[in-house]
């Protein structure tokens, strides 16, 4: 075996250098002169790739928009992507060569955690500012001061689902089915169970799988006999549909529960109509009228033939924060732009208002989408702000959120179009 | 009682499949004494025929069981002809020097289709359609549920395509097992297996009694890939890695070079690791740890008889 995966890495890790002589031989243009290289780093053709290619759509209409607007201090930017097939060790060495042979300022990425963990601490040691996009696992920017991000962390998605399955849909119990390769799936693992526990639910019964697995009947038929009020599964989309698929197969009709990694074009190819009842935590609603957000979705279409998943409006703000990073910091001096980074503060994006805290991740509401097969879109159902983070209508909300419970919730389950309103009174106030 | 024998048809569906693919594995090694390491790419490349096929063809749009008859006899034809052209351009050559060099073309044989396929067809994961529509003129007891099952008691359900995966897995093992016993290939081929060089002396062509085998073998992988993306319909070039390994483990256990054991092995391998799925928890084993167990159990098997389950013991002249 070890002989194999030698190979493999042997000759990965061959053809890739052949990959990297031949960029570098064609993009010979240096920070010196009117271009600012970023590094962005992703999954195009692994067991993610949707994941990597809305990533890279997002920055490249970023940094389309503000380049012919001027671009940042009278320089353009240039996005250098490298794809790392989804796995750790790739997103390692592409990193790597972003850093050292194409002489990027600052990186953009990853979207799965694991990946992104694995890259960090490359960064960190060149003192290359990195901003990941989606990364929801606090260990991320724990590597050090040089990474940060611009999305809310698992212990807030884990419990927004939870908050949900135990307010909402008033489940009593719930199965968790986990990914246990992804540190992503892992975290939103125990923050569910910690925060439904503590609203007086049960966990029956934790199943996991790993990356790639095909067949999800064991742990379903074993979870079938608890009778679990929610299934809970914090995968990324390419398992996620077959697990619903054979979850149904088996005659099993609870409302299926997951995060932002189910957000792709591709669940709905792969699970197709056993996706219903099914409600995600997410960053952002497409489907949310505000104008900052329609604009951003229109160009997207616009531009790429396809909507804009949350992992794309991310990217893109992610680019728009380093953007203004670099403009605060007046240059892209390695330091300076980094304590530009972290001082972000109430920056209107389109997944809401970005303010990074001391630990450098982005404190945001979220928000919960139902799942429409039949449509393949996520209608919006409800937006959750975290503790301590008032709701910008906070006159508004107070009539419907439960004073009890930490969090305010905007609760509309009966109307979508009534909840959709509040958000947009949202998001209009936090712009104030 | 239902949740047990649930887990048990889950995992002979998985066994059947394993034994389809190590049903390759063992006739190679049969006769050339050669792993072959591809063998398991070869399963992934059927899937992808399937694919090709049915959405050429427009049995996607139109499933029937006519046009899943035709993608898998067309996906085992094309796949036939594939593990033929690499015995002939890949293994052949090499045949005359050590085994050890046939191994290790047999290794890089297995990453260049992974790879090609990573490079042609992208490496994320596609969907694949639902071919099969259970036939109308089943009588009206004989129709599923809503979800494509049949109630067997209580709980326990059998899914059309379990049953399908079924009876097309005996069928072929019955067809391979008529080819050897019964057909003058099939003496060549036990013949060639005995012992090559005296087979050659004995004026059978056995250049193409290995290209049959290869043939054989990689059709019943074909036919693997096609039904595994009916029961997972989800596929990607490097599906075929882990199904090859274990079918690879079960060839071994049942007896490497063994028909029946070979189909033994896939069973049971399939069934104990869906039973660790379900049962391990209640003994302190988590259900990502049903791959471990497959090789374990490999383990303590080769410990007691290491001839495998069914093999014999031969002694190899040296």
């Amino acid at each position: 075996m070890t002989r194999i995966f030698l190979t493999i890495l042997l000759v990965t890790s061959i053809l890739s250098s052949f990959a990297c002589v031949q960029k570098g031989g064609t993009g010979t243009t240096t920070n010196t002169g009117d271009t600012i290289k970023v590094g962005v780093y992703g999954d195009t053709s692994g067991a993610t790739s949707s994941f990597g290619q809305s990533t890279k759509n997002g920055i490249e209409l970023a940094f389309e928009e503000i380049n012919k607007a001027g671009g940042v201090n009278g320089k353009q930017l240039q996005m250098v992507f490298e794809d790392d097939q989804g796995t750790p060790e790739k997103a390692k060495t592409v990193i790597s060569k972003l850093i050292s042979q194409d002489k990027v300022v600052a990186v953009l990425g990853e979207v799965a955690s694991s990946n992104s963990l694995a890259a960090a601490p490359v960064a960190q040691e060149a003192k290359i500012p990195m901003i990941t996009p989606s990364s929801t696992n606090p260990k991320v920017t724990e590597v050090g001061d040089y990474i940060s991000r611009v999305c809310f962390i698992d212990p807030f998605q884990g419990s927004v689902m939870a908050k949900f399955a135990a307010n909402t849909l008033k489940a009593k119990t719930a199965a968790i089915l986990g990914d246990n390769s992804s540190d992503y799936s892992k975290g939103l693992t125990q923050f569910f169970e910690q925060e439904f526990t503590k609203l007086g639910g049960t966990i029956i019964t934790k199943q996991t799988y790993a990356q790639k697995d095909q067949d999800f009947k064991a742990q379903l038929t074993q979870m079938r006999d608890q009778k679990p009020d929610v299934i809970y599964v914090p995968g990324y989309y390419g398992e996620v549909g077959i697990i619903a698929k054979q979850a149904r197969e088996l005659g099993m009709n609870q409302p299926l529960l997951g995060g932002d990694g189910w957000d792709s074009p591709e669940l709905w190819k792969l699970g197709g109509a056993a996706l219903k009842p099914a409600y995600i935590s997410n960053h952002y609603s497409a489907d949310n009228p505000a104008p900052e957000i329609q604009n951003f979705v229109k160009a997207y279409q616009a531009k790429f033939n396809v909507a804009p998943d949350s992992l794309a409006a991310l990217a893109y703000d992610s680019a728009k924060v380093l953007a203004d990073a670099i403009k605060r910091a007046g240059g892209t001096d390695s330091v300076k732009l980094k304590d530009a980074i972290n001082a972000t503060k109430n920056f209107a994006g389109v997944t809401g208002t970005i303010t990074l805290d001391g630990s450098r991740n982005a404190v945001k509401s979220a928000v919960v989408l139902e799942l429409n097969p039949g449509a393949s879109k996520f209608d919006f159902k409800e937006t959750i702000y975290p503790e301590g983070m008032t709701p910008p209508t906070a006159v508004a909300t107070t009539a419907n959120s439960n004073s009890t419970v930490n969090s305010n919730t905007t609760a509309n389950t009966n109307s979508t179009n009534t909840a959709t309103a509040n958000s947009t009174a949202n998001t209009n106030a936090a712009k104030k | 009682m239902d949740t047990f024998v649930q887990q048990l048809i889950n995992g002979l569906t998985i066994g059947s499949i394993y034994a389809l693919i190590a049903l390759g594995y063992t006739m190679v090694y049969g006769i050339l004494r050669l792993i072959n390491f591809a063998h398991g790419d070869i399963y992934m490349v059927g899937a992808y025929t399937g694919l090709f096929i049915a959405t050429s063809l427009g049995f996607a749009a139109n499933p029937s069981m006519l046009g899943f008859a035709v993608t898998l006899l067309g996906s085992m034809a094309i796949a036939a002809a594939l593990g033929m052209a690499i015995e002939r351009f890949a293994y052949r050559p090499v045949r005359k020097f050590s085994k050890m060099t046939t191994l290790i073309t047999a290794i890089g044989m297995s990453l260049l289709i992974e790879y090609l396929f990573v490079f042609f067809f992208e490496g994320k994961p596609r969907p694949f359609p639902l071919l099969l529509k259970v036939p109308e003129w089943l009588p009206q007891f004989f129709q599923p549920d809503e979800f494509g099952n049949y109630i067997l008691f209580g709980n326990a359900k059998i899914s059309f395509i379990q049953i399908l995966i079924f009876v097309v897995s005996i069928l072929l093992m019955i067809a391979l097992q008529y080819i050897i016993f019964y057909t003058k290939m099939g003496k060549a081929m036990r013949a060639v297996s005995f012992n090559l060089t005296s087979a050659k002396l004995m004026g059978i062509n056995t250049d193409f009694v290995i290209a049959f085998t290869f043939a054989l073998g990689s059709a019943l992988a074909a036919a693997g890939g096609v039904l595994t993306a009916q029961y997972n319909p989800k596929i990607d070039p490097l599906m075929g890695i882990m199904y090859g390994l274990k079918a690879f483990v079960a060839a071994v256990l049942g007896g490497i070079g063994n028909i029946p054991g070979a189909v033994l092995g896939g069973l049971l391998i399939g069934a104990a690791e869906t039973l660790v799925v379900g049962y391990g928890g209640y003994i302190g084993i988590p259900s990502t740890y049903r791959d471990a167990v497959a090789f374990a159990i490999l383990i303590l098997v080769l410990l007691v008889r290491p001839a495998g389950l069914l093999g014999s013991n031969v002694q190899e002249k040296v």
